[in-house]
């Protein structure tokens, strides 16, 4: 088991200094995101115009798996429309889950970084937790997100 | 006169760690490559192959339902299980067999109490007493039962080095107080508590008082009559015995005087559609078919653990755990959370460089398990301002190798993340 395949340049330097870690205004949905097993949590504010979303960003506290996640997230879903957000998240999932979303890498860019987390069972919940907290912000999941 | 020979009794034998790493069988196993170092005893402890063959041997050979039937295998597997129960009481010294109800574990147990003496027994505006370190288990029944009852869920604070001090407790200690629950030994702290002052205390105001003993009962000495408690909750694996079996301590007029907790086979005398006849303790609280292999399990388990002179054992792990303490403080950026001046067994600790999440993560990819999380005691979290801790926690076999090995692997934290 390769440490590096799952903590990769990428993940410690966003796990370290988290882009878009800011509350954005204005923003016009919000979602909260909690992990009961760890008790990792992120609060996300966006503004989404029409179909897509103008800006992001977010307050969390817990691992770097999670917190690079989040971070790598908004940095990739700024500017995209609902369907393409919907889009990306569905190959994110497929990709950290199972072996199957191996050939769609590229099209993830650089949340590809993410797909040892496939080999660390016990960690996709710490991956996933800002995606659901994401989907709950724009309403198609309701209350706080839990990966429980 | 004649020459008395001295009475020698009989001597537990000698305690050689080696030679109780060598009875329990998961310890020799690699994890990722590298040899186990188990450091999460205070989640589950390993079993000794003892403890796994009588279980094995439950169902090989004297699988049989107890209590019912008149055939030769009942009969065996029967009286292992009252053996068992007998095994129990000897453990923790209480007065009688009939005080020891077993239970699924800890948890069980204390619901049991919470059902059962708290529905007869609380009033309006009675209060409930625990501490801040209780893990959850011996938080939320007591929460539910207040909310249904109208009473009075009240805490003790605990100090920032994760004490319950007989001021505090005595501060919150009102003649409202019916019920003291409390942690005999913290599992997120390791934390011992003063309970049989604290007890004292609390029976001066004429409270009940239950013990969570889940942490308690490999790591101290456990005497329900010295201690004078009304109840004690324990769990069979914590204790090198099997899961899913635990018992509850209760005094006999206590028990007497409590409602059944569960309907079922086994806790009547008689059942007729106008009236049934409860069965007499303990069986009253032992509804329907009870883990027979587990504490047959469990009694294998303190015949093992009784096989060693109880000293010998916590002074071993005391030392461990001192060793421990000792690294852990010397590695850069590393604080520990639990300074209590009376710890047995386990040390929680936080790095600058990594959340305790990643801290498990690496350190398993090292051969190193341990525990990271809130430790279901989010009190104890929230008391600090974190979120988790990662807890490293020792059993009987434990030595100051893995303790090195986990140092070492917490380089590898500092490796990737410093």
């Amino acid at each position: 088991m390769d440490l590096r395949e799952l903590y990769q340049e990428v993940i410690l330097d966003h796990g370290k200094h988290p882009r878009n870690h800011r509350f954005p205004e204005p923003h016009n949905r919000e979602g909260r995101g909690y992990n009961p097993l760890c008790g990792d949590k992120i609060s996300l504010r966006l503004q989404l115009d029409g179909e897509t979303i103008t800006d992001i960003g977010f307050i969390g506290q817990g691992c770097a798996i999670s917190q690079a996640s989040c971070s790598t997230m908004t940095e990739a879903i700024k500017g995209k429309t609902l369907p393409e957000v919907e889009a990306l998240f569905s190959k994110f999932h497929t990709m950290v889950t199972s072996d199957e979303g191996a050939d769609d890498l590229d099209a993830l860019g650089k949340l590809a970084v993410f797909a040892g987390v496939r080999e660390f069972p016990m960690r996709v919940k710490c991956a996933t937790l800002g995606w659901h907290t994401l989907k709950q912000a724009l309403g198609s999941e309701g209350g706080e997100a839990t990966t429980e | 006169m004649t020459e008395v020979s001295p009475i020698v009794a009989p001597s537990p034998a000698a305690f050689d760690v080696q030679r109780v790493r060598g009875d329990f069988p998961a310890l020799h196993q690699g994890v990722h490559g590298k040899p186990l170092v188990y450091l999460d005893s205070a989640a589950t402890s390993l079993k000794p192959q003892s403890v796994i063959d009588a279980v094995a041997d439950v169902y090989a050979r004297d699988c049989a339902n107890i209590h019912r039937a008149v055939h030769l295998l009942s009969q065996r597997a029967t009286a292992r299980f009252e053996e068992a129960r007998e095994k129990v009481r000897a453990f923790v010294n209480a007065a009688k067999k009939t005080e020891v109800v077993f239970t699924r574990g800890t948890t069980e147990a204390i619901n049991l109490v919470a059902h059962s003496w708290g529905r007869a027994h609380l009033r309006e505006g009675d209060e409930v007493l625990v501490t801040e370190l209780e893990h959850h288990s011996n938080i939320v029944p007591w929460q539910i039962l207040c909310q249904q009852m109208g009473a009075t869920l009240v805490v003790v604070p605990m100090t920032d080095r994760g004490e319950v001090l007989r001021e505090a407790f005595e501060e919150q200690l009102t003649e409202r107080t019916r019920l003291v629950a409390m942690a005999h030994v913290s599992n997120a702290l390791g934390s011992v508590l003063p309970v049989a002052e604290l007890i004292a205390l609390a029976h001066e105001r004429g409270a009940v008082v239950l013990l969570d003993g889940a942490q308690a009962m490999s790591h101290v000495d456990v005497d329900v009559q010295a201690l004078d408690c009304d109840f004690y909750a324990f769990s069979g694996h914590k204790l090198y015995g099997p899961t899913g079996i635990g018992a509850l301590y209760g005094k006999e007029q206590l028990l007497e005087s409590m409602p059944p907790y569960q309907g079922g086979g086994d806790m009547i005398r008689s059942v007729s559609f106008e009236e049934t006849i409860y069965n007499d303790l303990p069986y009253k609280f032992e509804a329907g078919t009870p883990n027979i292999a587990g504490a047959i399990g469990l009694g294998a388990a303190i015949d093992y653990f009784t096989s060693f002179d109880a000293r010998a054992v916590h002074a071993h792990e005391n030392a461990v755990l001192r060793y421990a303490t000792d690294a852990l403080e010397s590695v850069p950026g590393l604080r520990l959370i639990g300074t209590a001046p009376g710890k047995v067994a386990a040390v929680s600790f936080l790095m600058d460089a990594a959340h305790p999440h990643d801290i498990g993560t690496i350190v398993d990819s090292e051969g190193v398990a341990i525990r990271t999380g809130h430790h279901c005691a989010q009190p104890v979290m929230e008391h600090f301002g974190i979120a988790a801790t990662a807890r490293a926690s020792l059993g009987m076999y434990n030595t100051t190798d893995d303790v090195d090995a986990l140092v070492g692997a917490l380089q590898k934290v500092q490796e990737l993340f410093g």
